[in-house]
């Protein structure tokens, strides 16, 4: 393969405005998610996530106006994720400029949306967004003899959790993936809940259960905090890594993650 | 000088903004419009496309366009299409054994890609031909952003990329340019393209 390890900056956004990441003396408005975008293509970004937090649906407009302002001034692909319910959605956010939409608890809550997304848009502008969590099991996995193991023990390894991790769904999070990928989604992008905000590092054994499920791209998400963390997670099988606050806060910078892949040997733009 | 006029073709498939802004970025008059009459006139033609070949066809066919786009081959007038805008350039597309009518300016037949993970979704190299115009000014290495899992087999003459096996990554043959890429998702490297392309429409 010759395709490049993609490094992904994702914005979490609220009403039109950037929620974390304040640390940018350079940016006249480290708020506005045009002005971050734009500055994340200049430090060679190879796409952008968007996530759309905001709670009210009357402000999701701004969402619409934030995603046409990026398109254009920022010339590499955009994914929008958050809140996204119909099809319909998805129509608006591509006609505003987004390339790609992610979708999430609207697709666990009814999965025939991936395929009818799919099927109106092209399998490569769906994300299906998986935010996932260890369960139970793993203790039993890990040496607990079966008899004494609790009764979850037989259930998945990983669950799928919707309403931004709060609420568990009782879904294995790899079948899920697998499942998403056969009805048409182009590309999963896979959040560890555990590893989401401990700066510990992605969870390894989640992308690697999913990579050996899915044919499709695989996202690394969640635990990236210091420039290690990146070349284990492609390794495990990602085609991408995404982090947020280590990007925002400027922990890191995206120069840096590529020259430590580019030190383990991975291909980087 | 006045700027070239170019129209993207609008028969409802994806993301128009990011062509035409793209476009725009680097000087040309842009519409993007299903009038007919507008693209043929056009000093340029871009062909889009993302999603599906057989949806895609069906959308230049609700607008009527194909006989446009013939013409304005045949007649040499340049024509540029984008991934599956230039994927339906080709005679064929053969997707999940569905195998659709394509425009058929250039030969050959569209194929999914024999490659372990699809799409081929990135920022991948190219190996142009030498003495390529659209290409002009391209440093070698450069990548450009890849989403599809359908190709053409390159044919000589024609830009390779690969992934699990070599394919068309553009074409250039006569007035007719096509990528299978997205120079307008390919950051500056995308823009230098554009403009070959610009400053080839004299």
């Amino acid at each position: 393969m010759t395709v490049a390890v993609r490094v992904i900056p994702c914005l979490d956004v609220d009403a039109g405005r950037v929620v974390k990441g304040v640390n940018f003396t350079d940016l006249r408005d480290a708020g506005d998610p045009v002005e971050m975008a734009r500055l994340y293509d200049a430090e060679g970004a190879d796409e952008l996530v968007f996530l759309d937090i905001t709670a009210s649906s009357a402000n999701r407009a701004t969402t619409y106006d934030v995603v046409r302002r990026t398109a254009e001034q920022v010339f590499i692909p955009l994914t929008v994720g958050g809140g996204v319910r119909t099809a319909d959605d998805i129509d608006r956010l591509l006609r505003a400029g987004a390339d790609k939409v992610g979708i999430n608890t609207a697709a666990v809550a009814r999965p025939e949306l991936v395929r009818e997304c799919a099927e109106r848009f092209g399998s490569q502008c769906v994300v299906l967004s998986v935010d996932a969590r260890r369960t139970a099991r793993r203790t039993a996995a890990a040496g607990v003899p079966q008899d004494l193991s609790d009764r979850r023990s037989s259930g998945p390894r990983f669950e799928v959790t919707t309403h931004g991790g709060r609420r568990g769904t009782g879904i294995d999070a790899v079948a899920w993936a697998a499942r998403a990928a056969e009805l048409g989604a182009g590309e999963i992008l896979l959040n560890s809940m555990d590893a989401d905000g401990t700066r510990d590092g992605y969870d390894l054994e989640m992308i690697e259960a999913v990579r050996a499920a899915v044919s499709v791209p695989v996202i690394a998400s969640g635990g990236a905090g210091a420039l290690p963390d990146f070349g284990p997670a492609v390794a495990a099988g990602a085609d991408a890594v995404l982090a947020a606050s280590v990007f925002h806060f400027g922990h890191l910078r995206i120069g840096d993650v590529k020259a430590a892949l580019a030190d383990r040997g991975l291909l980087v733009r | 000088m006045s700027r070239p006029r170019v129209v993207v073709l609008d028969y409802g498939s994806g993301n128009l903004r990011s062509a035409e802004r793209a476009l725009a970025r680097v000087g040309a008059d842009v519409t993007v419009t299903a009038d007919l009459a507008a693209a043929a006139d056009a000093d340029g033609l871009v062909v889009p496309g993302v999603g599906a070949y057989a949806a895609c066809m069906a959308g230049i066919g609700a607008v009527g366009a194909a006989p446009m786009i013939i013409g304005r081959v045949a007649a040499g007038r340049p024509v540029l299409g984008i991934c599956v805008g230039m994927q339906v350039l080709y005679e064929l597309g053969d997707e999940h054994g569905v195998r659709t009518p394509g425009i058929g300016v250039l030969p050959g037949e569209v194929r999914r890609l024999a490659a372990p993970i699809l799409p081929h979704m990135g920022w991948n190299t190219v190996t142009p031909p030498a003495g390529s115009a659209l290409f002009a000014g391209v440093g070698a290495d450069t990548r450009f952003y890849f989403v599809h899992s359908y190709a053409a087999k390159p044919e000589p003459g024609d830009t390779i990329a690969e992934h699990g096996e070599p394919f068309a990554a553009a074409v250039e043959r006569g007035s007719l340019w096509a990528t299978q890429f997205h120079p307008e998702k390919s950051g500056d490297a995308g823009a230098q393209l554009l403009d070959n392309w610009l400053r080839s429409l004299g």
